[in-house]
């Protein structure tokens, strides 16, 4: 009798593991609740402790090359140009909607402040300016300080400083 | 003495149509049920902690996808939006906004916001959003009219089959990679044809149906 209800039991838990076939498998996923845990999941990490993949210090500048103003570009216009806009005047979306209005990238002061102003506030935030450290790793905002020079350069560029061969597209 | 009652074609009747009722059941249970859009979820629109809008977001402020999933071009999960990603505009805009209650409670709290997931796949897939995205997929290939949604809908079945149409002709669904995360992006003329778009990304499509690119 005893190895009847035996042969019942694992004959059971192998139809009910097979029922969901194998769509829940022993391992978490992304966001996923570890079991037994509560809403105030994610657990913060333990005082005194540092993430082993956290950024040992900032990297310093790397030198400016095309490439690196294009990734300055690509993420200036996926993160800042809401509030910036596109051109750094701070006219963005966000600012028309009503949120403070940030300086403008073409004022005297910012022209002459230092690169790792731009960068700092990028990492820490400034004023209603939230921290993007979470959002834009430590080598894009360098990208991203670069196109922000770039664009500065823009506003009082003349006709001359286009290469000859280009000249003729803005005309 | 009769070989069959008074009452034997009744039983004979009450067995053929119980018969052909269980063939009906098992028909639908096998073939219907598994493809309606109610098993799939297909066009599905659960309800979130915050009625957040794609329409108003994307198409309205023109918000990059990556704005808020910021991991999408690097993991294999796209990454949804902390509380902190929120605040960083409502922390100063519609501060007072009654829907936008459970993210200050989050933020008060230390306590994340718990979204209903619209896209659940069995652990057995191993989906990576990064890899599509470098390959020139744009998110409205499989999210659907994304930009458009008020509300998320889910866009599309999710099935084996909806995975396969797409790793055995993969050409038709590419598109520039300046163009991935554009969600309004149509095709013309001056776009490069998905045939070119394969060998510039070198995608390889005789393995891409292979069992292992999913499953492992």
């Amino acid at each position: 009798m005893r190895w009847r209800s035996g042969a019942a039991v694992a004959v059971l838990s192998v139809a009910l593991t097979a029922c969901d076939n194998m769509a829940n498998q022993p391992k978490l996923n992304p966001y996923e609740l570890p079991v037994g845990s509560q809403v105030n999941w994610p657990i913060k990490p333990v005082p005194h402790t540092v993430a082993r993949d956290d950024p040992p210090a900032a990297p310093s500048p790397p030198p400016v090359t095309m490439a690196l103003l294009e990734r300055g570009q690509e993420r200036f216009d996926i993160y800042c140009s809401p509030c910036h806009s596109r051109v750094g005047d701070g006219n963005g979306i966000i600012v028309q909607r009503g949120f403070p209005h940030p300086p403008s990238y073409h004022s005297e002061s910012l022209r002459n402040a230092p690169n790792q102003l731009f960068y700092d506030v990028i990492t820490h935030g400034y004023g209603a300016m939230y921290s993007y450290a979470d959002r834009v790793e430590p080598a894009d905002r360098w990208a991203i300080v670069a196109y922000i020079r770039a664009l500065q350069a823009s506003a009082s560029a003349s006709l001359s400083d286009v290469p000859a061969d280009k000249r003729s597209t803005l005309q | 003495m009769a070989v069959f009652g008074p009452r034997a074609n009744l039983f004979m009747t009450a067995a053929l149509v119980g018969v052909f009722c269980v063939c009906v059941f098992l028909v639908a249970a096998i073939w219907v049920v598994p493809l309606v859009d109610y098993n799939s979820q297909q066009q599905f629109t659960p309800e979130q902690p915050i009625p957040f809008s794609h329409k108003h977001h994307v198409s309205g402020l023109g918000l990059d996808c990556r704005y808020c999933h910021t991991t999408v071009e690097e993991s294999s999960n796209a990454g949804m939006p902390s509380t902190a990603i929120c605040m960083t505009c409502h922390s100063q805009i519609w501060t007072n906004a009654a829907m936008l209650e459970p993210d200050r409670k989050s933020l008060a709290e230390n306590t994340p916001i718990r979204w209903t997931r619209v896209y659940t796949l069995p652990d057995y897939v191993y989906f990576d959003h990064s890899i599509h995205i470098a390959k020139g997929v744009g998110c409205t290939e499989c999210h659907g009219p994304i930009g458009d949604m008020a509300m998320t809908w889910k866009a599309n079945n999710l099935y084996m089959s909806w995975c396969l149409s797409c790793h055995r002709d993969p050409a038709p669904h590419l598109r520039p990679k300046d163009q991935v995360f554009n969600p309004h992006w149509r095709r013309t003329d001056s776009t490069p044809s998905g045939d070119a778009l394969l060998v510039q990304y070198h995608i390889k499509t005789e393995a891409l149906s292979d069992c292992g690119i999913c499953h492992r």
